[in-house]
């Protein structure tokens, strides 16, 4: 077998509801910085739960990011987010935007569903019999892969350009497919991350589902709960992440800073079996990819110091980390330090992967375990399986190793990867 | 309207789709929208969209279709006026 390459995280890009821009990300998930908001229009609509995350995009970003042509009729929230983290993280990694094609370099950036104000104008202009008057933008802004496509024209990737979609699990899933792809030898860099619109559009289903919170609509600030005992749902959230991946010779060689190192993972699903459904996750499976994930990267359980967890907030959070408890092998003291950016941000769906991995890559590469904020009492089930010190309540300045980061999603599939901390 | 009249309401909606900001500041009636102004193909149907509000008139794809350079679109634009 040829010797894989190793993969480095040389850029960042970050758009989320608790700040934007990787500094100011830094600065905000180190103080808990909540990014929750209560939203009139979704009171309007009469939504159970009028919570949820919106990134605050000034005109200035939005220039810096889009020509003023671009900016007209431009609805898709996440089309918006993904172009600014994915511009911002290329331009962290120190790389140029040149006028020849680049065949190194590719991008796989996922969503769940993209633009949908956009499509909802389109509906209402076609339903009028005006389906001329759409404009040029409406294919760019309403399919799945218009982000990828904004970036691959933006950055000239000549490398495989597309987008991903597995629910919750899209942000992780991406990096693991661009590791594996740089990992084979077929690209030398690959711009990975997810965007998720915002809106009620996005949100409305799973208002429906009733599973989302609806007793903190006037405290916003403290709605998104996982682990804590009174944990009532997710809060809806929307944003996106980006990261540069890289070969690591060219990343040398080009002296690029690099964050951390991508040692492996894994991604599978649980096919609705056994405890499994469309939204719950089946555990057997959940196990079976963070061992994998484990095995992958060629570390034993014991070596990991912090885990940053899918934990949304439900009634399944216990259950979550049950599933890490076991596959682990680890309980009690010996269990590694856990934390959920959900606490901060509420649940950002397609882009939540991503976003808490730009998280994790920040915590690894700086040496610190961001707080769990709304969690003051911890549920039950949770404290019998893992010791209360374990879930930091408080900002932990600390010197990280390995990092585990998994993701679960609608539809029983799973993504988890392995990230070290990079010494030169 | 004058065929001037017309080429000075046409310039500044043309104005943000131009590539080519040079052969823009030197606008000829000859001035073909693809060729000399560089503007991406997919921005001619905005084009059209953006003079039908304008002129509060309506252009149909054969119409649509000979709006290639600034002579053309101002000829339409015409014709189009007249009939109102």
């Amino acid at each position: 077998m040829m010797k894989r390459k190793r993969v480095v995280i040389t850029g960042m890009g970050v758009v989320a509801p608790n700040a934007t821009g990787l500094p100011q990300f830094e600065d905000a998930i180190k103080a808990g910085k909540s990014g929750i908001k209560f939203h009139q229009e979704l009171k309007d609509l009469k939504f159970s739960c009028q919570v949820g995350g919106v990134p605050k995009i000034p005109q200035e970003l939005l220039d810096k990011n889009f020509t003023a042509l671009e900016q007209r009729g431009l609805l898709a929230t996440g089309l918006i987010y993904g172009g600014i983290a994915g511009q911002e993280a290329w331009t962290d990694a120190k790389l140029s935007i040149k006028h020849e094609l680049d065949t190194d370099s590719g991008i796989i950036f996922g969503t769940g569903v993209l633009g949908v104000e956009k499509l909802r104008e389109a509906f209402n202009r076609i339903d009028d019999k005006q389906v001329r008057r759409l404009g040029s933008t409406s294919v760019l802004q309403t399919m799945a892969s218009g982000i990828s496509a904004f970036l691959g024209g933006r950055l000239g990737c000549g490398n495989q350009v597309t987008s991903n979609s597995s629910a919750c699990s899209t942000g992780t899933e991406a990096l693991l497919m661009g590791f594996e792809r740089i990992q084979f030898g077929k690209a030398k860099r690959m711009l990975v991350g997810s965007c998720s619109d915002s809106g009620p559009y996005v949100w409305g289903g799973f208002d429906a589902l009733r599973i989302l919170p609806h007793q903190h609509n006037a405290t916003p600030e403290s709605a998104s709960q996982p682990l804590s005992a009174a944990a009532a749902g997710f809060v809806p959230s929307s944003g996106a992440g980006a990261l540069v991946l890289e070969d690591l010779e060219s990343a040398l060689e080009r002296d690029a800073h690099i964050y951390a190192e991508v040692l492996g993972g894994h991604v599978n699903a649980g096919g609705q079996r056994e405890n499994g459904s469309m939204t719950a996750p089946n555990s057997t499976a959940v196990k079976s990819c963070i061992s994998q994930a484990l095995l992958d990267a060629g570390v034993n359980s014991e070596e990991i110091d912090l885990i940053n967890g899918h934990l949304t907030a439900t009634a399944m959070d216990s259950t979550e980390i049950e599933n890490w408890s076991q596959a682990l092998g680890l309980s009690g003291k010996e269990f590694p330090y856990i934390n959920s950016l959900k606490s901060h941000i509420g649940h950002a769906l397609a882009a939540a992967g991503s976003i808490e991995l730009v998280s994790s890559v920040l915590e690894l590469s700086r040496g610190f375990i961001f707080p769990n904020i709304n969690c003051d009492t911890i549920h039950p089930e949770v404290l019998k399986l893992i010791d209360e010190d374990k879930i930091p309540r408080r900002l932990v300045e600390k010197k990280l190793n390995l990092l585990a980061k998994a993701s679960f999603g609608f539809g029983d599939v799973n993504a988890c990867v392995i990230l070290k901390s990079y010494d030169k | 309207m004058t065929t001037e009249a017309i080429q000075e309401r046409l310039k500044p909606i043309v104005k943000p789709y131009v590539n080519n900001q040079e052969n823009f500041n030197n606008l000829t009636s000859e001035s073909n929208f693809i060729e000399d102004l560089e503007i991406n193909s997919a921005n001619l149907v905005d084009i059209v969209l953006d003079v039908e509000d304008e002129f509060d008139i309506r252009i149909e794809n054969d119409d649509m279709e000979k709006m290639i350079n600034v002579e053309a679109t101002v000829n339409v634009i015409q014709k189009k006026l007249a009939n109102k």
